[in-house]
Protein backbone atom coordinates (compact mmCIF):
# COMPACT_ATOMS: atom_id res chain seq x y z
CA UNK A 1 0.00 0.00 0.00
CA UNK A 2 2.73 2.16 1.01
CA UNK A 3 4.05 2.04 -2.36
CA UNK A 4 0.55 2.77 -3.78
CA UNK A 5 0.76 6.03 -1.88
CA UNK A 6 4.24 6.77 -2.73
CA UNK A 7 3.54 6.37 -6.98
CA UNK A 8 0.08 8.67 -6.57
CA UNK A 9 2.32 11.17 -4.77
CA UNK A 10 4.53 11.31 -7.50
CA UNK A 11 2.26 11.24 -9.92
CA UNK A 12 0.82 14.55 -9.19
CA UNK A 13 4.43 16.59 -9.48
CA UNK A 14 3.72 16.32 -13.14
CA UNK A 15 0.10 17.43 -13.30
CA UNK A 16 1.34 20.34 -10.96
CA UNK A 17 4.36 20.93 -12.86
CA UNK A 18 1.95 21.62 -16.15
CA UNK A 19 -0.21 23.67 -14.00
CA UNK A 20 2.41 25.91 -13.04
CA UNK A 21 3.91 26.37 -16.44
CA UNK A 22 0.32 26.85 -17.74
CA UNK A 23 0.13 29.62 -15.02
CA UNK A 24 3.29 30.96 -15.18
CA UNK A 25 2.50 31.35 -19.43
CA UNK A 26 -0.92 33.15 -18.54
CA UNK A 27 1.06 36.45 -18.08
CA UNK A 28 3.85 36.18 -20.91
CA UNK A 29 0.88 35.35 -23.32
CA UNK A 30 -0.74 38.79 -23.01
CA UNK A 31 0.84 41.49 -25.55
CA UNK A 32 2.63 44.40 -23.59
CA UNK A 33 5.42 43.81 -21.02
CA UNK A 34 4.33 41.85 -18.30
CA UNK A 35 6.31 44.10 -15.96
CA UNK A 36 4.22 46.80 -16.55
CA UNK A 37 1.01 44.36 -16.73
CA UNK A 38 1.90 43.35 -13.29
CA UNK A 39 2.36 47.11 -11.97
CA UNK A 40 -1.29 47.90 -12.82
CA UNK A 41 -1.97 50.90 -14.17
CA UNK A 42 -0.94 53.51 -11.71
CA UNK A 43 2.68 52.52 -11.80
CA UNK A 44 5.10 54.84 -12.14
CA UNK A 45 8.26 53.76 -14.05
CA UNK A 46 10.37 52.76 -11.21
CA UNK A 47 7.73 50.45 -9.94
CA UNK A 48 7.93 48.75 -13.44
CA UNK A 49 11.57 48.70 -13.72
CA UNK A 50 11.74 47.37 -9.82
CA UNK A 51 9.65 44.38 -11.11
CA UNK A 52 11.46 43.86 -14.46
CA UNK A 53 14.38 43.72 -11.99
CA UNK A 54 12.62 41.11 -9.38
CA UNK A 55 11.53 38.86 -11.92
CA UNK A 56 14.52 38.63 -13.92
CA UNK A 57 12.31 39.86 -16.98
CA UNK A 58 16.08 40.29 -18.54
CA UNK A 59 16.78 36.34 -18.91
CA UNK A 60 15.85 33.55 -21.15
CA UNK A 61 12.26 32.45 -20.52
CA UNK A 62 13.79 28.95 -19.05
CA UNK A 63 15.51 31.11 -16.12
CA UNK A 64 12.55 33.15 -15.30
CA UNK A 65 10.14 30.10 -14.72
CA UNK A 66 12.93 28.91 -12.14
CA UNK A 67 12.77 32.41 -10.33
CA UNK A 68 9.11 32.75 -10.47
CA UNK A 69 8.78 28.82 -9.54
CA UNK A 70 11.16 29.47 -6.80
CA UNK A 71 9.32 32.04 -5.16
CA UNK A 72 5.89 30.44 -5.24
CA UNK A 73 7.51 27.47 -3.39
CA UNK A 74 8.77 30.00 -0.54
CA UNK A 75 5.01 31.34 -0.76
CA UNK A 76 6.04 34.66 -2.20
CA UNK A 77 2.94 34.94 -4.62
CA UNK A 78 4.31 38.56 -5.22
CA UNK A 79 2.30 41.87 -4.96
CA UNK A 80 -1.03 42.73 -5.76
CA UNK A 81 -0.50 46.55 -6.93
CA UNK A 82 -4.61 46.81 -7.33
CA UNK A 83 -5.25 45.74 -3.49
CA UNK A 84 -1.76 47.22 -2.39
CA UNK A 85 -0.79 43.96 -0.45
CA UNK A 86 1.18 40.88 -0.91
CA UNK A 87 -0.67 38.66 -2.88
CA UNK A 88 -0.41 36.06 -0.20
CA UNK A 89 -2.26 38.59 2.83
CA UNK A 90 -4.64 38.58 0.43
CA UNK A 91 -5.61 35.26 -0.18
CA UNK A 92 -5.00 34.54 3.69
CA UNK A 93 -7.88 37.23 4.44
CA UNK A 94 -10.09 35.97 2.11
CA UNK A 95 -9.82 31.49 2.85
CA UNK A 96 -12.24 31.75 5.88
CA UNK A 97 -15.57 32.58 4.15
CA UNK A 98 -14.54 30.10 1.06
CA UNK A 99 -13.45 27.24 3.21
CA UNK A 100 -16.71 27.78 5.55
CA UNK A 101 -19.14 27.61 1.87
CA UNK A 102 -17.44 24.74 0.83
CA UNK A 103 -17.54 22.66 3.97
CA UNK A 104 -21.08 23.38 4.51
CA UNK A 105 -21.94 22.79 1.00
CA UNK A 106 -20.23 19.55 0.93
CA UNK A 107 -21.86 17.92 4.02
CA UNK A 108 -25.01 19.19 2.52
CA UNK A 109 -24.98 17.81 -0.37
CA UNK A 110 -23.30 14.47 0.13
CA UNK A 111 -26.42 13.88 3.21
CA UNK A 112 -29.06 14.91 0.42
CA UNK A 113 -27.73 13.32 -3.02
CA UNK A 114 -26.38 9.78 -1.38
CA UNK A 115 -30.03 8.75 0.04
CA UNK A 116 -31.42 10.47 -2.95
CA UNK A 117 -29.69 8.56 -5.31
CA UNK A 118 -29.92 5.10 -3.40
CA UNK A 119 -33.34 5.55 -3.25
CA UNK A 120 -34.06 6.34 -6.91
CA UNK A 121 -32.14 2.91 -7.48
CA UNK A 122 -33.96 1.10 -5.09
CA UNK A 123 -37.30 2.01 -6.55
CA UNK A 124 -36.13 1.81 -9.88
CA UNK A 125 -38.43 2.53 -12.60
CA UNK A 126 -40.87 3.95 -9.92
CA UNK A 127 -42.18 7.70 -10.41
CA UNK A 128 -39.39 8.34 -7.47
CA UNK A 129 -36.63 6.95 -9.19
CA UNK A 130 -37.98 9.64 -12.63
CA UNK A 131 -38.53 12.51 -9.88
CA UNK A 132 -34.63 12.24 -8.85
CA UNK A 133 -33.07 11.94 -11.83
CA UNK A 134 -35.29 14.56 -13.14
CA UNK A 135 -34.56 16.94 -10.69
CA UNK A 136 -30.61 15.76 -11.29
CA UNK A 137 -31.14 16.66 -14.92
CA UNK A 138 -32.64 19.91 -14.06
CA UNK A 139 -29.75 20.66 -11.11
CA UNK A 140 -27.57 19.94 -14.04
CA UNK A 141 -29.08 23.04 -16.16
CA UNK A 142 -30.24 25.69 -14.19
CA UNK A 143 -27.50 28.11 -13.54
CA UNK A 144 -26.04 28.84 -9.88
CA UNK A 145 -26.84 31.99 -9.95
CA UNK A 146 -30.41 31.83 -11.38
CA UNK A 147 -31.14 29.47 -8.25
CA UNK A 148 -29.16 31.62 -5.86
CA UNK A 149 -31.45 35.01 -6.69
CA UNK A 150 -34.67 32.45 -6.80
CA UNK A 151 -33.35 31.33 -2.94
CA UNK A 152 -32.82 34.87 -2.15
CA UNK A 153 -36.07 36.16 -3.31
CA UNK A 154 -38.27 33.09 -1.94
CA UNK A 155 -36.54 33.15 1.71
CA UNK A 156 -35.08 36.67 2.17
CA UNK A 157 -37.26 39.03 0.27
CA UNK A 158 -41.21 37.33 0.20
CA UNK A 159 -40.86 35.39 3.27
CA UNK A 160 -37.86 37.48 4.99
CA UNK A 161 -36.73 34.44 7.23
CA UNK A 162 -33.09 35.07 6.57
CA UNK A 163 -30.44 37.71 5.86
CA UNK A 164 -30.06 38.43 2.45
CA UNK A 165 -26.59 38.40 1.32
CA UNK A 166 -23.23 39.17 3.26
CA UNK A 167 -21.43 36.71 4.86
CA UNK A 168 -20.31 36.69 8.77
CA UNK A 169 -17.23 35.24 10.47
CA UNK A 170 -17.22 32.37 12.71
CA UNK A 171 -15.75 33.93 15.32
CA UNK A 172 -18.75 36.76 15.61
CA UNK A 173 -21.39 34.22 16.72
CA UNK A 174 -21.97 30.54 15.28
CA UNK A 175 -26.18 31.89 14.54
CA UNK A 176 -25.55 34.83 12.68
CA UNK A 177 -22.95 32.60 10.82
CA UNK A 178 -25.37 29.52 9.71
CA UNK A 179 -28.13 32.22 9.20
CA UNK A 180 -25.64 33.76 6.39
CA UNK A 181 -24.46 30.57 5.09
CA UNK A 182 -27.84 28.62 4.70
CA UNK A 183 -28.77 29.98 1.21
CA UNK A 184 -25.56 30.26 -0.24
CA UNK A 185 -24.97 26.25 0.98
CA UNK A 186 -28.16 25.38 -0.67
CA UNK A 187 -27.00 27.25 -4.42
CA UNK A 188 -24.04 25.68 -4.07
CA UNK A 189 -25.21 22.46 -3.63
CA UNK A 190 -28.31 21.97 -6.33
CA UNK A 191 -25.80 21.32 -9.10
CA UNK A 192 -23.08 18.75 -6.68
CA UNK A 193 -26.29 16.59 -5.59
CA UNK A 194 -27.74 16.75 -9.37
CA UNK A 195 -23.76 14.83 -10.16
CA UNK A 196 -23.48 12.41 -7.15
CA UNK A 197 -27.10 11.42 -6.97
CA UNK A 198 -27.11 10.49 -10.63
CA UNK A 199 -23.91 8.57 -9.70
CA UNK A 200 -24.91 7.09 -6.90
CA UNK A 201 -27.92 5.38 -8.29
CA UNK A 202 -25.66 4.32 -11.00
CA UNK A 203 -23.50 2.54 -8.78
CA UNK A 204 -26.04 1.39 -6.53
CA UNK A 205 -28.39 -0.20 -9.09
CA UNK A 206 -24.69 -2.03 -10.71
CA UNK A 207 -24.15 -3.64 -7.25
CA UNK A 208 -27.79 -4.40 -6.16
CA UNK A 209 -27.77 -7.59 -8.61
CA UNK A 210 -24.87 -8.58 -6.58
CA UNK A 211 -25.10 -12.54 -5.43
CA UNK A 212 -23.93 -11.10 -2.42
CA UNK A 213 -26.87 -8.94 -1.73
CA UNK A 214 -29.14 -12.00 -2.98
CA UNK A 215 -27.50 -13.71 0.08
CA UNK A 216 -28.03 -10.93 2.64
CA UNK A 217 -31.64 -10.41 1.60
CA UNK A 218 -32.20 -14.67 1.36
CA UNK A 219 -30.42 -14.70 5.26
CA UNK A 220 -33.43 -12.29 6.52
CA UNK A 221 -31.93 -9.22 6.82
CA UNK A 222 -34.19 -6.14 6.29
CA UNK A 223 -33.75 -3.74 3.33
CA UNK A 224 -32.65 -0.97 5.44
CA UNK A 225 -29.59 -2.80 6.55
CA UNK A 226 -28.92 -4.49 2.77
CA UNK A 227 -29.11 -1.21 1.45
CA UNK A 228 -26.30 0.59 3.85
CA UNK A 229 -24.49 -2.97 5.07
CA UNK A 230 -24.02 -4.43 1.78
CA UNK A 231 -24.86 -2.64 -1.29
CA UNK A 232 -23.99 1.25 -0.33
CA UNK A 233 -20.48 -0.08 0.97
CA UNK A 234 -20.04 -1.82 -2.36
CA UNK A 235 -20.96 0.97 -4.51
CA UNK A 236 -18.64 3.95 -2.61
CA UNK A 237 -15.52 4.04 -5.09
CA UNK A 238 -17.42 5.49 -7.73
CA UNK A 239 -19.52 7.77 -5.54
CA UNK A 240 -16.26 9.15 -3.30
CA UNK A 241 -14.40 9.72 -6.81
CA UNK A 242 -17.03 11.42 -7.98
CA UNK A 243 -17.30 13.67 -4.87
CA UNK A 244 -13.86 14.42 -5.63
CA UNK A 245 -14.01 15.48 -9.38
CA UNK A 246 -17.11 17.34 -8.47
CA UNK A 247 -14.95 19.84 -6.50
CA UNK A 248 -14.39 21.44 -9.89
CA UNK A 249 -18.11 22.37 -9.62
CA UNK A 250 -17.64 23.08 -6.47
CA UNK A 251 -14.86 25.76 -6.70
CA UNK A 252 -16.11 26.94 -10.01
CA UNK A 253 -19.86 27.57 -8.19
CA UNK A 254 -17.73 29.23 -4.98
CA UNK A 255 -16.97 31.85 -7.34
CA UNK A 256 -20.54 32.51 -8.74
CA UNK A 257 -22.26 32.26 -5.73
CA UNK A 258 -20.03 34.32 -3.66
CA UNK A 259 -20.81 37.13 -6.11
CA UNK A 260 -24.66 36.60 -5.99
CA UNK A 261 -23.96 36.44 -2.10
CA UNK A 262 -21.76 39.14 -1.66
CA UNK A 263 -19.32 36.75 0.69
CA UNK A 264 -15.95 38.47 0.62
CA UNK A 265 -14.49 34.98 -0.32
CA UNK A 266 -11.56 33.92 -2.60
CA UNK A 267 -13.87 33.43 -5.20
CA UNK A 268 -15.25 36.81 -5.01
CA UNK A 269 -11.56 37.99 -4.70
CA UNK A 270 -10.85 36.15 -8.30
CA UNK A 271 -13.33 37.69 -10.10
CA UNK A 272 -11.95 40.99 -8.81
CA UNK A 273 -8.67 40.49 -9.24
CA UNK A 274 -9.69 40.02 -12.89
CA UNK A 275 -11.86 42.80 -13.37
CA UNK A 276 -8.57 44.71 -12.34
CA UNK A 277 -6.37 42.75 -14.42
CA UNK A 278 -4.57 42.34 -11.31
CA UNK A 279 -2.52 39.42 -12.65
CA UNK A 280 -0.08 38.62 -9.63
CA UNK A 281 -3.66 37.89 -7.69
CA UNK A 282 -5.17 35.84 -10.72
CA UNK A 283 -2.07 33.85 -11.06
CA UNK A 284 -2.11 32.78 -7.18
CA UNK A 285 -5.85 31.84 -6.86
CA UNK A 286 -5.69 29.45 -10.03
CA UNK A 287 -2.58 27.96 -8.91
CA UNK A 288 -4.23 27.81 -5.23
CA UNK A 289 -7.56 26.58 -6.19
CA UNK A 290 -5.60 23.84 -8.74
CA UNK A 291 -3.84 22.66 -6.02
CA UNK A 292 -6.61 22.08 -3.48
CA UNK A 293 -8.27 20.21 -6.41
CA UNK A 294 -5.44 18.36 -7.45
CA UNK A 295 -4.83 17.04 -3.58
CA UNK A 296 -8.37 16.16 -3.07
CA UNK A 297 -8.61 14.12 -5.88
CA UNK A 298 -5.13 12.44 -4.05
CA UNK A 299 -6.77 12.24 -1.18
CA UNK A 300 -10.11 10.33 -2.71
CA UNK A 301 -7.65 7.86 -5.09
CA UNK A 302 -5.98 6.92 -1.38
CA UNK A 303 -9.70 6.27 0.41
CA UNK A 304 -10.04 3.61 -2.22
CA UNK A 305 -7.88 1.44 -0.30
CA UNK A 306 -9.78 1.16 2.62
CA UNK A 307 -12.96 1.44 0.71
CA UNK A 308 -11.82 -1.54 -1.85
CA UNK A 309 -9.10 -3.80 -0.02
CA UNK A 310 -9.28 -5.66 -3.21
CA UNK A 311 -7.57 -2.55 -5.07
CA UNK A 312 -4.11 -3.03 -5.22
CA UNK A 313 -1.79 -0.76 -7.18
CA UNK B 1 -39.44 4.47 -24.57
CA UNK B 2 -38.74 7.03 -22.08
CA UNK B 3 -35.33 7.90 -23.49
CA UNK B 4 -36.79 9.00 -26.90
CA UNK B 5 -39.07 10.81 -25.13
CA UNK B 6 -36.50 12.86 -23.85
CA UNK B 7 -34.52 13.28 -27.14
CA UNK B 8 -37.92 13.90 -28.26
CA UNK B 9 -38.80 16.98 -25.41
CA UNK B 10 -35.17 18.13 -25.67
CA UNK B 11 -35.32 18.84 -29.22
CA UNK B 12 -38.79 20.47 -29.62
CA UNK B 13 -37.76 23.31 -26.79
CA UNK B 14 -34.55 23.67 -28.33
CA UNK B 15 -36.20 24.18 -32.05
CA UNK B 16 -38.36 26.34 -30.31
CA UNK B 17 -34.79 28.68 -28.94
CA UNK B 18 -33.22 28.46 -32.48
CA UNK B 19 -36.31 29.83 -33.84
CA UNK B 20 -36.75 32.50 -32.04
CA UNK B 21 -32.99 32.96 -31.93
CA UNK B 22 -33.40 32.96 -36.05
CA UNK B 23 -36.78 35.42 -36.22
CA UNK B 24 -35.39 37.72 -33.46
CA UNK B 25 -36.24 40.65 -35.76
CA UNK B 26 -39.57 39.60 -37.13
CA UNK B 27 -40.44 38.98 -32.94
CA UNK B 28 -42.09 42.00 -32.41
CA UNK B 29 -38.52 42.95 -30.93
CA UNK B 30 -37.09 47.11 -30.77
CA UNK B 31 -33.27 47.41 -30.85
CA UNK B 32 -32.25 45.60 -28.26
CA UNK B 33 -29.75 48.00 -27.59
CA UNK B 34 -31.50 51.24 -27.26
CA UNK B 35 -31.17 52.88 -24.52
CA UNK B 36 -34.68 55.02 -23.28
CA UNK B 37 -34.16 57.07 -20.06
CA UNK B 38 -37.91 57.73 -19.89
CA UNK B 39 -38.71 54.48 -20.16
CA UNK B 40 -36.41 52.93 -16.97
CA UNK B 41 -37.55 50.09 -14.89
CA UNK B 42 -40.67 49.62 -16.32
CA UNK B 43 -42.23 46.47 -14.55
CA UNK B 44 -43.34 43.28 -17.20
CA UNK B 45 -46.25 44.08 -18.94
CA UNK B 46 -46.13 47.86 -18.72
CA UNK B 47 -47.37 50.06 -21.68
CA UNK B 48 -46.41 53.37 -22.91
CA UNK B 49 -47.49 55.41 -25.47
CA UNK B 50 -45.30 57.10 -28.03
CA UNK B 51 -45.98 59.31 -30.70
CA UNK B 52 -44.06 59.31 -33.77
CA UNK B 53 -43.11 62.75 -35.60
CA UNK B 54 -46.34 62.76 -37.68
CA UNK B 55 -48.46 62.62 -34.67
CA UNK B 56 -49.73 59.14 -35.24
CA UNK B 57 -50.24 57.48 -31.51
CA UNK B 58 -48.65 53.26 -30.82
CA UNK B 59 -48.42 51.82 -28.03
CA UNK B 60 -45.52 49.72 -26.80
CA UNK B 61 -45.61 47.44 -24.71
CA UNK B 62 -42.83 46.02 -22.42
CA UNK B 63 -43.83 42.46 -21.92
CA UNK B 64 -40.70 41.68 -19.41
CA UNK B 65 -40.05 45.06 -18.58
CA UNK B 66 -37.57 47.44 -19.13
CA UNK B 67 -34.05 47.51 -17.19
CA UNK B 68 -32.14 50.50 -15.60
CA UNK B 69 -31.25 51.82 -18.91
CA UNK B 70 -34.77 51.75 -20.40
CA UNK B 71 -33.99 48.82 -22.81
CA UNK B 72 -36.54 46.45 -23.38
CA UNK B 73 -35.82 43.38 -21.77
CA UNK B 74 -38.01 40.94 -24.37
CA UNK B 75 -36.21 42.47 -27.31
CA UNK B 76 -32.66 41.71 -24.99
CA UNK B 77 -33.87 38.39 -24.00
CA UNK B 78 -34.83 37.21 -27.95
CA UNK B 79 -31.61 38.84 -29.21
CA UNK B 80 -29.75 36.95 -26.28
CA UNK B 81 -30.63 33.55 -27.99
CA UNK B 82 -28.45 34.72 -30.67
CA UNK B 83 -25.40 34.90 -28.52
CA UNK B 84 -25.97 31.47 -26.29
CA UNK B 85 -26.59 29.02 -29.51
CA UNK B 86 -23.59 30.82 -30.86
CA UNK B 87 -21.29 30.40 -28.10
CA UNK B 88 -22.90 26.71 -27.74
CA UNK B 89 -22.59 25.18 -31.25
CA UNK B 90 -18.97 26.93 -31.83
CA UNK B 91 -17.37 25.74 -28.36
CA UNK B 92 -18.71 22.07 -28.76
CA UNK B 93 -17.68 21.94 -32.53
CA UNK B 94 -13.94 23.90 -32.14
CA UNK B 95 -13.36 21.48 -29.14
CA UNK B 96 -14.91 18.56 -30.83
CA UNK B 97 -12.45 18.81 -34.04
CA UNK B 98 -9.11 19.64 -31.71
CA UNK B 99 -10.10 17.26 -29.45
CA UNK B 100 -10.57 14.45 -32.19
CA UNK B 101 -7.34 15.30 -33.89
CA UNK B 102 -5.57 15.37 -30.21
CA UNK B 103 -6.91 12.74 -29.39
CA UNK B 104 -6.42 10.19 -32.44
CA UNK B 105 -3.02 10.99 -32.63
CA UNK B 106 -2.36 10.65 -28.82
CA UNK B 107 -4.58 7.53 -29.02
CA UNK B 108 -2.12 5.87 -31.78
CA UNK B 109 1.25 7.03 -31.72
CA UNK B 110 2.74 5.77 -28.39
CA UNK B 111 5.32 8.16 -28.19
CA UNK B 112 2.96 11.32 -28.19
CA UNK B 113 0.24 9.85 -25.89
CA UNK B 114 2.56 10.20 -23.19
CA UNK B 115 3.59 14.16 -23.53
CA UNK B 116 -0.10 15.01 -24.35
CA UNK B 117 -1.90 13.14 -21.46
CA UNK B 118 0.30 14.73 -19.19
CA UNK B 119 -0.68 17.91 -20.93
CA UNK B 120 -4.29 16.85 -20.55
CA UNK B 121 -3.95 15.96 -16.82
CA UNK B 122 -2.81 19.61 -16.15
CA UNK B 123 -5.11 21.19 -17.56
CA UNK B 124 -8.20 19.68 -16.26
CA UNK B 125 -6.80 20.27 -12.83
CA UNK B 126 -7.43 23.85 -13.18
CA UNK B 127 -11.11 24.18 -12.92
CA UNK B 128 -13.40 25.09 -16.03
CA UNK B 129 -14.81 28.29 -14.90
CA UNK B 130 -11.84 29.09 -13.76
CA UNK B 131 -9.79 28.64 -16.42
CA UNK B 132 -11.81 30.53 -18.41
CA UNK B 133 -11.99 33.55 -16.20
CA UNK B 134 -8.29 33.50 -16.08
CA UNK B 135 -7.70 33.23 -20.32
CA UNK B 136 -10.49 35.98 -20.64
CA UNK B 137 -8.53 38.27 -18.44
CA UNK B 138 -5.65 38.20 -21.45
CA UNK B 139 -7.45 40.20 -24.11
CA UNK B 140 -10.34 42.34 -24.44
CA UNK B 141 -13.79 41.01 -23.56
CA UNK B 142 -15.15 40.14 -27.32
CA UNK B 143 -17.16 37.16 -28.19
CA UNK B 144 -14.01 35.22 -29.88
CA UNK B 145 -12.18 35.86 -26.94
CA UNK B 146 -14.88 34.12 -24.74
CA UNK B 147 -15.52 31.25 -27.20
CA UNK B 148 -11.97 30.35 -27.10
CA UNK B 149 -11.37 30.76 -23.08
CA UNK B 150 -14.21 28.18 -23.04
CA UNK B 151 -13.12 25.66 -25.66
CA UNK B 152 -9.41 25.72 -23.79
CA UNK B 153 -10.94 23.90 -20.40
CA UNK B 154 -12.93 21.80 -22.60
CA UNK B 155 -10.64 19.96 -25.01
CA UNK B 156 -9.07 17.58 -22.61
CA UNK B 157 -12.33 15.87 -21.78
CA UNK B 158 -12.53 15.37 -25.57
CA UNK B 159 -9.18 14.01 -25.78
CA UNK B 160 -9.67 12.33 -23.32
CA UNK B 161 -12.62 10.40 -24.51
CA UNK B 162 -11.23 10.07 -28.30
CA UNK B 163 -8.22 8.73 -26.83
CA UNK B 164 -9.79 5.85 -24.85
CA UNK B 165 -11.81 4.68 -27.57
CA UNK B 166 -9.09 4.55 -30.11
CA UNK B 167 -7.08 2.86 -27.69
CA UNK B 168 -9.26 -0.06 -27.56
CA UNK B 169 -9.99 0.01 -31.12
CA UNK B 170 -6.63 0.08 -32.26
CA UNK B 171 -6.26 -4.08 -31.00
CA UNK B 172 -9.16 -5.18 -33.16
CA UNK B 173 -8.40 -7.66 -35.67
CA UNK B 174 -9.73 -5.55 -38.51
CA UNK B 175 -6.96 -2.70 -37.75
CA UNK B 176 -4.32 -5.42 -37.56
CA UNK B 177 -5.42 -6.74 -40.84
CA UNK B 178 -5.00 -3.12 -42.11
CA UNK B 179 -1.89 -2.35 -40.97
CA UNK B 180 -0.30 -5.94 -42.03
CA UNK B 181 -1.79 -5.20 -45.53
CA UNK B 182 0.13 -1.64 -45.14
CA UNK B 183 -2.11 0.48 -45.24
CA UNK B 184 -1.01 4.03 -44.63
CA UNK B 185 -1.10 5.78 -41.24
CA UNK B 186 -3.60 8.44 -42.33
CA UNK B 187 -5.46 6.35 -44.32
CA UNK B 188 -5.71 3.61 -41.51
CA UNK B 189 -6.66 6.62 -39.10
CA UNK B 190 -9.41 8.08 -41.15
CA UNK B 191 -10.97 4.77 -42.92
CA UNK B 192 -10.72 2.33 -39.79
CA UNK B 193 -10.28 4.75 -36.40
CA UNK B 194 -12.38 7.74 -37.20
CA UNK B 195 -15.75 6.13 -37.77
CA UNK B 196 -15.74 4.45 -34.22
CA UNK B 197 -15.35 7.97 -32.53
CA UNK B 198 -18.02 9.51 -34.33
CA UNK B 199 -20.79 8.12 -31.62
CA UNK B 200 -19.36 8.84 -28.45
CA UNK B 201 -17.86 12.26 -29.89
CA UNK B 202 -21.38 13.56 -31.16
CA UNK B 203 -22.78 12.64 -27.18
CA UNK B 204 -19.69 14.53 -25.56
CA UNK B 205 -20.24 17.47 -27.92
CA UNK B 206 -23.78 17.47 -26.93
CA UNK B 207 -22.97 18.28 -23.19
CA UNK B 208 -20.20 20.18 -23.93
CA UNK B 209 -22.05 22.86 -25.66
CA UNK B 210 -24.69 23.14 -23.02
CA UNK B 211 -22.22 23.69 -20.16
CA UNK B 212 -20.60 26.35 -23.02
CA UNK B 213 -23.98 28.01 -22.84
CA UNK B 214 -23.74 28.06 -18.70
CA UNK B 215 -20.44 29.40 -18.52
CA UNK B 216 -20.64 31.99 -21.15
CA UNK B 217 -23.93 33.07 -19.26
CA UNK B 218 -21.71 33.03 -15.89
CA UNK B 219 -18.54 34.75 -17.69
CA UNK B 220 -20.90 37.84 -18.80
CA UNK B 221 -22.93 37.95 -15.60
CA UNK B 222 -19.59 38.04 -13.75
CA UNK B 223 -18.70 41.00 -16.23
CA UNK B 224 -15.68 39.36 -17.32
CA UNK B 225 -17.45 37.87 -20.65
CA UNK B 226 -19.11 39.56 -23.55
CA UNK B 227 -18.79 43.23 -23.72
CA UNK B 228 -21.92 44.21 -21.62
CA UNK B 229 -23.79 46.45 -24.04
CA UNK B 230 -24.25 43.06 -26.41
CA UNK B 231 -27.64 41.53 -25.27
CA UNK B 232 -26.60 38.16 -23.74
CA UNK B 233 -28.76 36.12 -21.41
CA UNK B 234 -25.60 36.81 -18.37
CA UNK B 235 -25.16 40.19 -19.59
CA UNK B 236 -28.92 41.15 -19.11
CA UNK B 237 -28.78 39.60 -15.64
CA UNK B 238 -25.65 41.07 -14.48
CA UNK B 239 -27.25 44.26 -15.47
CA UNK B 240 -30.34 43.39 -13.53
CA UNK B 241 -28.41 42.60 -10.10
CA UNK B 242 -28.32 45.63 -8.60
CA UNK B 243 -31.79 46.58 -8.81
CA UNK B 244 -32.94 42.60 -8.04
CA UNK B 245 -35.20 43.36 -5.03
CA UNK B 246 -37.42 45.84 -6.93
CA UNK B 247 -37.27 44.35 -10.17
CA UNK B 248 -36.78 40.41 -10.18
CA UNK B 249 -37.58 40.20 -13.74
CA UNK B 250 -34.29 41.18 -15.45
CA UNK B 251 -32.85 38.28 -13.87
CA UNK B 252 -36.14 35.93 -13.67
CA UNK B 253 -36.68 36.29 -17.64
CA UNK B 254 -33.19 34.84 -18.78
CA UNK B 255 -32.87 32.74 -16.35
CA UNK B 256 -35.88 30.88 -17.66
CA UNK B 257 -34.66 31.10 -20.97
CA UNK B 258 -31.09 29.61 -20.21
CA UNK B 259 -32.25 27.14 -17.80
CA UNK B 260 -34.52 25.83 -20.70
CA UNK B 261 -32.02 26.38 -23.13
CA UNK B 262 -29.23 24.24 -21.02
CA UNK B 263 -31.81 21.86 -20.13
CA UNK B 264 -33.08 20.83 -23.54
CA UNK B 265 -29.36 20.48 -24.28
CA UNK B 266 -28.72 18.28 -21.76
CA UNK B 267 -32.10 16.09 -22.24
CA UNK B 268 -31.30 15.74 -26.26
CA UNK B 269 -27.56 14.75 -24.98
CA UNK B 270 -28.65 12.25 -22.33
CA UNK B 271 -31.39 10.51 -25.15
CA UNK B 272 -28.55 10.53 -28.10
CA UNK B 273 -26.13 8.30 -25.02
CA UNK B 274 -28.51 6.15 -25.09
CA UNK B 275 -29.92 5.37 -28.11
CA UNK B 276 -25.95 5.23 -30.00
CA UNK B 277 -24.15 3.97 -27.03
CA UNK B 278 -25.92 0.93 -25.54
CA UNK B 279 -23.65 -0.28 -22.94
CA UNK B 280 -23.25 3.07 -20.94
CA UNK B 281 -27.16 3.07 -20.99
CA UNK B 282 -27.58 0.14 -19.06
CA UNK B 283 -24.81 1.43 -16.14
CA UNK B 284 -26.40 5.35 -16.24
Amino acid sequence: MFGYIARRLLATIPVMAVVAVLVFMLLRLTAGDPAAIIAGDNATSQDVAAIREKLGLDRPIVEQFVIWLGRILQGDFGESFFFKKTVAELIVGRVEPTLALAVCTLFLAVATAVPLGVIAAWKRGTWIDRGVMGLSVFGFSVPVFVIGYALIYLFAIELAWLPVQGYQPLAEGFGGFLERMVLPSITLAVIYVALIARITRASVLEVMNADYVRTARAKGLGELPVLVRHVLRNAAVPIVTVIGLGVALLIGGVVVTESVFSIPGLGRLTVDAVLARDYPTVQAVVLLFSAVYVVINLLVDLTYTFLDPRIRY
Amino acid sequence: MPRQRSVLIGASILAVIVAIALLAPYLGTRDPARIDPVARNKRPGAERVVRADDGTRTTLTYWMGTDSLGRDVYSRVVYGARVSLVVGVSVALISAAIGLVIGILAGYLRWLDNVVMRIMDGLMAVPAILLAIALVSLSKASLRTVILAIVIPEVPRVVRLVRSVVLSIREEPYVEAARALGAPLPLLLARHVLPNTVAPLIVQATFVCASAILVEAILSFLGVGIPPETPTWGNIMAEGRALFRLFPHNILFPGIFLAATVLAVNMLGDGLRDTLDPRVSRRL
